[in-house]
């Protein structure tokens, strides 16, 4: 074990970490203007790559129009996932909607499947130059150096959005109170729908971004999975929680993996030592680095 | 004589099982058919019966947990997993009988979800789910990497239960052992919700502050009743197992987790009839899928290629729909129905 191979893990990490921070960015969006926790949200990263692929390569489209479409059409498609499953649900039980938002990761899963198939696809042409970058002395590729760079960069412009635009600190009153954001004539509907969108192109540019370097296949939806470590670890309502756990997430697997596997001859790792993770946050820090505490009074 | 309303003058009278004749007639009637079931159904039909005998355990014990104490948990499929893992180790490496190996499958299984269970102290709603979904991937993990054990991938090759020189090895033989010890722990179930132990768990549900200033410990119910849920969950899957004559860690994936949830709330929160009706529906209904497509593949040849995806697609369809339409499960339009007959046909 050397101090390159750490760094390795670390950079690595990093990379998969921004795209964790994504799904998580989006997860948080929705969970924080509406209370409804999507265990969809890796689906939705799988459909926007899917649909970014049909565009690019079985249309034959320049990138940029192709990324257009998507964006588009994620929108059209967080819509109508709002309006017609998630608006019936309010005022249900936790646990129901929970479990509707598993019975549409089924759905966009099978949907995915139907239509694409089950086998690896890779975009072509690749978006980015296919070269080599020296950090720190380690060889990185050039491609995980652009997906690095344009996460930031979306967790950056939705920041500022939230911070400073009408339609961010609309949402963030309806996050704080629904009734008092109604009655100071913000519509909650709409909010709830925008918050949707929102989140389903954050999560689709996700994909588009893994697509372009791993290629994808239908096993893409398990990057959702990882969105409740990022998320606990950061706090379930904090953009900027979402963004750091994401990353932190993404390099401490990538590490505990990397020792167990030379050190302990342990293979596999990954998987588990997020939830690992996840579990010790919960019993030692339940509402994350930067979460609303929730106090309760009788 | 029934009268039109409700006339329960004690306490005893409000709490009994039966609360009339009739329904005592209906449940004889009933058991009678489970009995006779095996002699009126064979092969596929039987094993699917089986089936559903066996997730009704679970099932059971999981709205025990989630229905009933409000602890959301998603990791119901492991449990089931450490519970036919543990009667596997029993049988197959340590040669004791199946009936040592159930009951302390149950045990162990009730241990682990204690442990489990200890989150809950602090976490509620949507922390716990998460806590559980975290246990369910650790135990998964588990399950493929603890090779002395587990047999990592490989599984473990189980045997079919004994008594004397008598083997259980048909699946009709089989099918009665399972639907004693169902049928047993149904009725345990139901008559632990009628103590106090059971009023406590809904006090928790209900409202835990309140619970706790009535002078409940929030620590024991709350760990008793992952106990007590995760106990009937090892029975489950003990059983399962032994009816696979084989464990391996991909029986007990989220995938089951998800599907013992949908049960539960399909078939009803906090009640006994429904987490049957649940466990009856959740499994009929993939095996009428699959009956459906392979049909439509005869007539469409390009479905047969999508045919499993295009199920769980319909799978998710259905469990969205029945949470818009029918919120409250299929318990609740039981209990309409009845209404509706007992006032028949003056019905206002």
């Amino acid at each position: 074990m050397t101090t390159q191979y750490l760094l390795q893990l670390v950079i690595s990490g990093l990379v998969v970490g921004s795209i964790y921070s994504a799904v998580a960015l989006g997860f948080v969006i929705i969970y924080k203007a509406t209370r409804v926790v999507n265990f969809a949200q890796g689906e939705l990263l799988m459909v926007g790559a899917y649909v970014c692929y049909a565009f690019l390569v079985q249309m034959h489209l320049p990138f940029g129009v192709a990324l257009l479409l998507t964006i588009l059409f994620s929108m059209v498609l967080a819509m109508t996932i709002e309006r017609l499953i998630l608006r019936p649900m309010i005022g249900e039980p936790i646990i129901s909607i929970i479990m509707v938002t598993i019975g549409l990761s089924l759905v966009l899963r099978s949907a995915v499947s139907v239509v694409w198939g089950t086998d690896i696809l890779v975009y072509e042409p690749k978006l980015f130059p296919q070269a080599m970058l020296m950090v720190l002395g380690v060889p990185v590729s050039l491609e995980f150096v652009w997906c690095f760079v344009l996460s930031v960069f979306l967790l950056a412009v939705f920041s500022v959005f939230f911070k400073y635009s009408k339609a961010g600190v609309a949402m963030r009153a309806t996050a704080f109170n629904q009734q008092v954001a109604q009655s100071m004539g913000i519509s909650v509907k709409k909010i709830f729908a925008l918050s949707w969108v929102i989140s389903a192109v954050v999560s689709g540019i996700g994909g588009v971004l893994i697509g372009n370097i791993n290629g994808i296949n239908n096993t893409l939806y398990h990057f959702g999975l990882k969105v409740f470590p990022a998320t606990i670890l950061g706090g379930l309502d904090s953009i900027l929680g979402a963004a750091l756990g994401g990353v932190i997430i993404g390099v401490l697997e990538n590490l505990f993996d990397g020792v167990c596997s030379t050190y302990f001859d342990l293979a596999g790792v990954k998987e588990v030592a997020p939830y690992v993770i996840l579990v010790v946050i919960l019993m030692i820090k339940p509402y994350g680095l930067f979460g609303t505490k929730e106090i309760e009074r009788v | 004589m029934q009268y039109c309303g409700d006339f329960r003058t004690t306490y005893e009278k409000d709490v009994k099982i039966f609360q009339t004749p009739f329904v005592k007639i209906c449940m004889g009637f009933l058991g009678v058919a489970l009995v006779a079931l095996p002699f009126l159904v064979k092969g596929e039909y039987l094993w699917i019966s089986m089936q559903i005998v066996i997730a009704v355990i679970g099932a059971v014990g999981l709205n025990i947990l989630t229905g009933f104490t409000g602890q959301i948990s998603l990791g119901q499929g492991a449990f089931l997993g450490v519970g036919a893992y543990t009667s596997a180790y029993i049988t197959a490496k340590m040669g004791l009988p199946f009936w040592v190996g159930v009951p302390a499958a149950g045990c162990v299984t009730a241990l682990a979800g204690m442990i489990f269970g200890i989150p809950s102290l602090r976490l509620k709603g949507l922390y716990l789910a998460i806590a559980t979904l975290a246990s369910q991937f650790i135990l998964e993990w588990i399950f493929l990497r603890w090779e002395p054990v587990t047999g990592g991938s490989y599984g473990i090759v189980v045997p079919r239960p004994s008594i004397g020189g008598f083997v259980f090895d048909t699946d009709r033989s089989y099918y009665y052992v399972v639907l004693v010890i169902a049928a047993a722990m149904v009725l345990f179930a139901t008559n632990l919700m009628r103590t106090r132990t059971g009023r406590a768990f809904m006090a928790v549900r209900d409202h835990y502050i309140s619970a706790e200033i009535m002078g409940i410990n929030l620590f024991k119910y709350r760990i008793l009743s992952f106990a007590v849920s995760s106990f009937y969950a090892g029975v489950a899957g003990a059983l399962y197992g032994h009816s696979l004559r084989y464990v391996s860690s991909e029986q007990f994936n989220i995938g089951v987790s998800i599907v013992y949830l949908a049960m539960i709330i399909i078939g009803g929160l906090g009640s006994i009839i429904g987490s049957i009706f649940g466990a009856v529906f959740m499994i009929l209904l993939p095996q009428l899928l699959t009956v459906v497509t392979t049909q439509l593949g005869s007539s469409f040849p390009g479905i047969a290629e999508v045919a499993i995806a295009l199920e769980q697609g319909i799978f998710g369809a259905i469990i969205i729909m029945f949470l818009i339409f029918e919120p409250d499960g299929l318990a609740h339009r039981w209990k309409m129905i009845k209404a509706y007959w007992k006032l028949y046909p003056f019905s206002y």
